[in-house]
């Protein structure tokens, strides 16, 4: 299969066969960040730009990481210390950069559809590492791919997730990732934040989280953003945490071989219960470290993909 | 100075005329309507194959100015009435400053009849500074030549102010013209609130914030006995409040604006910021309850809303991008779709455009009566036409339907008598 995209902007307009693709070309990228030397000269010479408008640790290191292992080189540029600052519109910050000519823009910003918004007004490639609560493509497909790892398959599995599904972006990239590979989805969380037609994108809404997660083969919890709070969604995240917290009791109530996976960073006590977070069941870590190696198979997938094999 | 408009169809539904006569008009008056009129030395327009109707006219229009020029100002915003067809447009107060006082009324008529092509009617704000405090200085305003009240683009949210506001404005026989929204409920939103806010991860406006503040406007006109014109209506629940209050016998008048008996939130699908505008665009259902409301006559009045803003303002991210659309050069084929559709009549549409927007505001215009002012349009119903965005006369392109197949336009606009547009 030749799978060449000119940008990774969602994975709704991905075919079940191109994300197959991906994660299995990110099993060919896991070995290499276990050498010594963790380099390929696969993406020798080019240019990726990590723009991230909003903050983070996981995605933005993790898209570095995989650029340079791939010895691209990387530079990252966070808004708070750009022009942005000075009142600088978006797209006159993108189109400056690619005045630079970069090969590749990967973007983290607050505003849905700010990827698809840059990718019609630049020549270069837009990697979308988190559009508002639109989607997080690589997120959802090294989630896929952790599950894949440690339970052999996707298709048949039931997948739980648990949190703040409104505003969201991960549930929505996960929803049609998992849907597309043959696997079932619940959601779950109080009603406040559960968004109108969710079940339209392919999953079961329940209002609890016992019922959500019985019998599934998988729980994945999202963070309460403690400042929610204040919006009326919750009253506390005291309350929240008892209902919709995972702790091990409830946890007995997934299969006895399910995962406990969280897209990060964790509030310790409000969604998952320090025991659970430290527990055997939790592969989070493990997410975090295919995490690199997905993003290694996008970066490669978008800069060229098997034509750089021959160069 | 005499012209005489030949072989046209004329509509004028308040005069309850549809058929083809002569329109005589002399120094700026209609002189006499009827067949094969003999007027020697007159300028004649032929009409032949076209709609004649009155003037039409646009009660809830931004023209921007003062303030807010690099927008719209009142030359470009009456150039682009006329192009449109329009020869009145009843201008919201949101300017800056806002039409709080004298001052910027007697500026805005002014300079409307020194340099405009089309009348304007100012609206004055119900609050002063558009605050939402304390109630504006109506009668002077309304001396002044301010047709009605607003403080469009914001609610009054404070029940005991707009329960004062209605009583007030009805001393001095004005209507006050209500954006009913709750804010609160609002919270942020940037399009309907539905499956596509869903889909699209963009933070909802539920329908709900919109018929709260219209049922609360309603209940108010209801104890008030004042006369409450509801502004843009955009929910089947809102039409249908409408509805019963006029079963009630309440004092209330609403319009729709093109675009929301068009287009529904389906629209906003690829982040298209000329999908944004408040009210947002909503359901199918909400569309059909729009259409069904303009035909059984819940609905008084189409206006445009138009709300024109710089390319700046637009060509930015969805969640932060201006909300409005231009609507004065696209009212026309929009209507006219609904009367091909078959759902209004001709007399109807042009009802909804000319007699009904001119009695809600109390202004002489919108009929060919004899002795009438000769506000004119002369419409080819059937000329196909792409909107290109760039060709419009208003200064803002902010229009969701560039690209898109049109039938119908005016082809002369006629201000008192004297041609202000002409289609080339």
């Amino acid at each position: 299969m030749i799978f060449n995209p000119k940008h990774i902007l969602g994975i709704r307009d991905l075919t079940a066969e191109e994300l197959t693709f991906i994660l299995d070309t990110a099993e060919s990228f896991k070995e290499i960040n276990t050498r010594q030397i963790k380099k390929v000269p696969t993406l020798r010479g080019r240019t990726i730009i990590n723009l991230f408008f909003e903050a983070s640790t996981r995605t933005r290191t993790s898209f570095e990481i995989a650029g340079k292992r791939l010895s691209a080189d990387t530079v990252n540029i966070s808004a708070s210390s750009s022009s942005v600052v000075k009142g600088e519109t978006l797209e006159d910050t993108a189109k400056n950069i690619e005045a630079m000519h970069p090969d590749i823009i990967v973007m983290r910003h607050s505003a849905s559809g700010a990827c698809e918004y840059l990718a019609r007004r630049l020549k270069c490639s837009v990697v979308n590492a988190g559009d508002g609560m639109h989607e997080h493509p690589s997120q959802a497909l090294l989630d896929a791919f952790t599950i894949r790892q440690f339970k052999g398959r996707i298709d048949g599995l039931t997948v739980a997730i648990v949190g703040d599904i409104t505003h969201s972006r991960v549930v929505r990239s996960n929803i049609y990732c998992l849907n597309k590979l043959g696997a079932k989805v619940r959601i779950a969380g109080p009603r406040t934040m559960l968004p109108p037609g969710i079940e339209r994108l392919g999953c079961e809404v329940f209002n609890n989280l016992e019922d959500a997660i019985r019998d599934v083969d998988c729980v994945m919890m999202l963070r309460i953003q403690r400042e929610r709070q204040g919006a009326s969604l919750i009253p506390s995240t005291r309350e929240y945490s008892r209902f919709f917290g995972l702790n091990e009791a409830k946890l007995r109530l997934a299969k006895p071989d399910a995962i406990v996976m969280h897209p990060g960073p964790i509030n310790r006590g409000v969604e998952l219960s320090t025991v659970v977070a430290d527990g055997p069941q939790n592969v989070i870590l493990g997410q975090v470290e295919n995490g690199v190696a997905v993003r290694m198979a996008l970066l490669y997938l978008v800069a060229g993909g098997e034509q750089l094999k021959n160069d | 100075m005499k012209t005489l408009i030949k072989s046209g169809r004329i509509v004028d539904p308040a005069n309850h005329i549809d058929e083809k006569l002569d329109i005589l008009i002399i120094d700026g008056k209609i002189a006499e309507l009827s067949a094969n009129i003999d007027a020697g030395d007159a300028e004649i327009i032929n009409a032949a194959g076209l709609i004649v109707t009155p003037g039409l006219i646009d009660m809830h229009v931004h023209l921007r100015d003062p303030g807010l020029e690099y927008k719209e100002d009142i030359i470009t915003g009456t150039m682009a009435a006329a192009a449109g067809g329009v020869t009145s447009v009843a201008c919201m107060p949101n300017t800056s400053p806002v039409n709080d006082n004298l001052a910027v009324t007697r500026y805005i008529i002014s300079k409307a009849r020194e340099q405009g092509s089309a009348n304007v009617f100012p609206v004055g704000c119900i609050t002063k500074g558009l605050k939402g405090e304390i109630l504006a200085e109506m009668g002077e305003l309304k001396e002044g030549g301010c047709v009605g009240f607003s403080d469009d683009g914001r609610p009054v949210t404070d029940g005991e102010l707009m329960r004062r506001a209605l009583e007030y404005a009805s001393t001095f026989g004005a209507p006050v013209i209500s954006h009913a929204e709750d804010l609160s409920l609002v919270a942020g939103g940037s399009m309907n609130e539905g499956e596509v806010s869903t889909e699209l991860g963009l933070k909802g406006i539920p329908w709900v914030a919109e018929d709260a503040m219209t049922a609360r406007d309603i209940m108010l006109a209801e104890f008030t006995g004042a006369h409450l014109h509801v502004a843009h209506v955009s929910t089947r629940g809102s039409v249908e409040l409408v509805r019963q209050a006029k079963k009630r016998g309440v004092r209330v008048s609403c319009e729709a604006t093109p675009h929301h008996f068009t287009l529904t939130e389906e629209a906003v699908r690829g982040y298209d910021t000329n999908a944004k505008m408040n009210p947002p665009l909503r359901t199918r259902e909400d569309v059909d309850a729009v259409r069904a409301g303009l035909a059984d006559g819940t609905i008084d009045a189409i206006a445009t809303d138009h709300a024109p803003h710089h390319i700046d303002e637009k060509n930015v991210e969805f969640a932060i991008a201006m909300n409005g659309i231009v609507g004065l050069e696209t009212l026309l084929p929009l209507t006219l779709r609904l009367v091909g559709e078959k759902l209004l009549s001709l007399s109807r549409a042009v009802e909804l455009m000319t007699i009904n927007p001119a009695r809600i505001l109390g202004i002489e215009r919108g009929t060919l009566s004899v002795g009438a002012v000769a506000d004119l349009t002369l419409i080819n119903p059937n000329k196909e036409w792409v909107l290109d965005p760039a060709q419009l006369h208003s200064k803002s392109k902010n229009t969701p339907f560039g690209g898109h197949q049109l039938k119908g336009l005016a082809v002369k606009t006629l201000l008192a008598g004297k041609i202000v547009y002409s289609e080339n």
